[in-house]
């Protein structure tokens, strides 16, 4: 028999990456309670938002910091967009009437807040992507900033600092499965094409990529829109999913958070989003049990504010050290598995789960007793 | 004239601590590539010790060099625990870390002193106003430009003139050639924390003695702009962070004292702006010096 491993069974695979997670998904929408489908839904969005950082963070080498502005951008557009023109006159005062009448289904308000991103970050993209490493950080943070200010001192469209509330949830989790699953796939289809070749060329050596007749520029700036098209449709599910937005959500809290998963997770793969979403949607919520104080037995342990936060700096710390590439290393198994073509045929074919069951089977023998092993090993040995 | 004057004396003494800021952030990030976002708490650890030490009681000059000192160790700490495991790391790696250390730190104050906003009190005499002309001024104000004054000078001595400020200046030239040289790159980039963590506890104390008010968050947004104010001047340069300092310190006051209220909501966003203007200028900003790769 080959040695095979049995991450390389697509049986193997096409169960744990498609068909338990999609039970789970469904089990979770049909029966699980309101608090539980929040957070798996603002698992799923992150996945989203992170998923489009690491097309330019990973995969061009635009280390950007701006990602919840594209949010916000988007956020804000979806917003006044799906609300009822009643609902915008009453909450935001002096609103213009054109805003108000302007309304359109959900589904378009996404693809428009992120058309809209994506034009603000070309625009952004041709003035900032000149400069290079940490400088450019530095000017995508300012980003944040600058659409923070636009936002707060625009009273009569955004409602300021007080923020928008009442925003009608068009989208259950199986729908927001349905948008991420979509934009993941049109993301996978990129990185895979010769464009996505060209971003990996930039980011290696941009000075051999140019020579080789890459237009280095126009792949930086249109790999950056790309991805603030895809943050902007995640700020357009956040907001929908939480019901209420304010500027100061958008701040640098969400940004750090959203690049600190894409470095947990592995930002130079697709599939490290999933990983980093998760640890940085549900170990803070676990975590923040902790800080309202808690007792060990006897021991009452008083409320300790920021503890959540420390322990997750920490924990960070510590896997940056051990792992510099983030979780996933360069390991594209989640996305491969999901929409290579060779996972769904290799299901058809009888080989595929014979050799599962025969991989299972050396699993279990393995897990036996020595003696047993040693026993079977004697016997292979007369044998031969 | 006087409202000129007055938003020039506010502007230097922004630009000031800025300054002080930046040269930690420049020497920083000229030996080590890193942009040390912790670099800004700094302000807030010295500012919450020196405040701890004067609510015990201790007198107000011996709790602030105390505070600057715990500040220095805060920034060694830094350097040994999360920055030096990581010196082959890449870029991206290491400003991560740092954002961690950086919340690491807000946290652990927040957890000892609550994340509620306190006042700083320095003694009346430091706080009571002199009439200069058409001008009033507090006495903090001079001491602030007298304090950098003598703190530029110091340490453009140290920089210039010191083994230690040559071999640091040299690690940030080229790290490699250093080496080989013999120069200890532990002992240079130790050199460049301490002195980031002095000039950071000073510019701390000063910031709380002007602005009063103060909380675990102050230091992340001043850290950003000064280090905008570092890349303004040219990264790397001790005489660039602080002339950078000080023009965007002059340039954020008179951008709020001139302009409409409408336009004046936007002045963080205008820091910014003025980053980007000057980047596309000059990219290696005033006073740097190119660092284009050519191979």
């Amino acid at each position: 028999m080959k040695n095979k491993k049995i991450t390389q069974n697509s049986g193997f695979r096409f169960l744990i990456v498609i068909a338990i997670p999609l039970a789970f998904f469904i089990i979770c929408q049909f029966s699980m309670s309101a608090y539980w489908q929040k957070m798996i839904t603002l698992f799923l969005i992150n996945v989203l938002l992170c998923a489009s950082l690491n097309l330019t963070n990973g995969f061009t080498g635009i280390f950007s910091m701006g990602h919840s502005g594209f949010m916000a951008i988007g956020a804000y557009f979806t917003t006044l967009l799906i609300m009822s023109s009643a609902d915008k006159t009453a909450r935001i005062e002096g609103i213009p009437g054109w805003l108000a009448n302007v309304h359109a289904p959900f589904w378009v308000a996404l693809l428009i807040a992120g058309v809209v991103a994506l034009g603000v970050a070309a625009l952004v993209g041709s003035l900032v992507l000149k400069a290079k490493g940490d400088y450019l950080s530095v000017m995508t943070l300012g980003l944040i900033f600058i659409i923070k200010g636009i936002v707060e001192n625009n009273d009569s469209i955004t409602n300021g600092s007080r923020g928008l509330s009442g925003i009608p949830n068009k989208l259950n989790l199986l729908g927001v499965l349905v948008v991420l699953i979509l934009s993941l796939f049109i993301l996978y289809k990129v990185v895979h094409s010769s464009f996505g070749r060209s971003m990996l060329a930039i980011r290696d050596d941009e000075a051999a990529a140019s020579s080789l007749g890459i237009h280095a520029a126009a792949i930086k700036i249109l790999s950056f829109s790309i991805g603030a098209f895809f943050g902007a449709v995640g700020g357009g599910l956040w907001a929908m999913l939480q019901g209420t937005i304010s500027p100061s959500y958008f701040y640098l809290n969400e940004t750090f958070q959203i690049v600190e998963m894409s470095v947990l997770g592995g930002m130079y793969t697709l599939s490290g989003s999933f990983y980093g979403a998760a640890i940085l949607t549900f170990l803070p919520q676990l975590l923040s049990n902790l800080e309202s104080g808690f007792s060990i037995g006897p021991v009452e342990v008083p409320a300790l504010y920021g503890l959540s936060n420390i322990i997750m700096s920490i924990i960070f710390i510590l896997v940056i050290m051990f792992r510099p590439r983030g979780v996933s290393g360069t390991s594209e198994f989640i996305t491969d598995t999901m929409f290579s073509a060779k996972t769904y045929r290799d299901l058809f074919h009888r080989e595929t789960w014979q050799e599962f069951a025969d991989i299972v089977k050396t699993v279990f023998t393995k897990n036996k007793s020595k003696a047993e092993v040693l026993h079977t090993t004697e016997k292979k040995e007369e044998k031969l | 004239m006087t409202f000129f004057l007055v938003q020039l004396i506010n502007g230097l003494k922004m630009g000031s601590i800025y300054a002080l800021i930046a040269i930690g952030y420049s020497f920083v990030y000229g030996i080590l590539r890193l942009i040390n976002f912790a670099h800004g708490d700094l302000l807030m650890i010295a500012t919450y010790s020196a405040w701890a030490l004067m609510a015990a009681g201790v007198p107000v000059g011996l709790a602030i060099v105390i505070g600057i000192i715990i500040t220095l160790i805060t920034s060694l700490l830094m350097e040994r625990f999360a920055y030096r495991p990581l010196r082959k790391a890449n870029v991206e790696t290491t400003l991560m870390t740092s954002l961690a250390v950086s919340v690491l730190l807000q946290n652990i104050v927040t957890l000892i002193f609550s994340p509620q906003i306190k006042a700083f009190k320095l003694p009346d005499a430091v706080t009571q106003r002199i009439q200069i002309g058409s001008v009033q001024l507090q006495v903090l104000d001079i001491l602030i430009f007298a304090v950098t004054i003598v703190t530029l000078v110091v340490v453009s001595f140290l920089v210039k003139k010191t083994k230690l400020g040559i071999a640091m200046r040299a690690c940030s030239d080229n790290m490699t050639a250093a080496e080989l040289m013999g120069v200890n790159i532990n002992h240079a980039i130790v050199f460049a924390f301490v002195l980031g963590g002095v000039l950071a506890g000073i510019a701390g104390i000063m910031y709380s003695g002007e602005y009063i008010s103060f909380s675990p968050d102050m230091g992340f947004m001043i850290g950003v702009k000064a280090f905008v104010a570092a890349v303004i001047g040219g990264i790397g340069s001790f005489g660039g962070a602080a002339i950078g300092g000080l023009i965007l310190g002059i340039l954020e006051m008179f951008f709020a004292g001139y302009l409409p209220t409408e336009v004046t909501n936007y002045r963080t966003a205008f820091v910014f702006l003025v980053l980007i203007v000057v980047l596309l200028i000059k990219p290696n900003g005033i006073l740097g010096v190119s660092t284009e790769k050519r191979s």
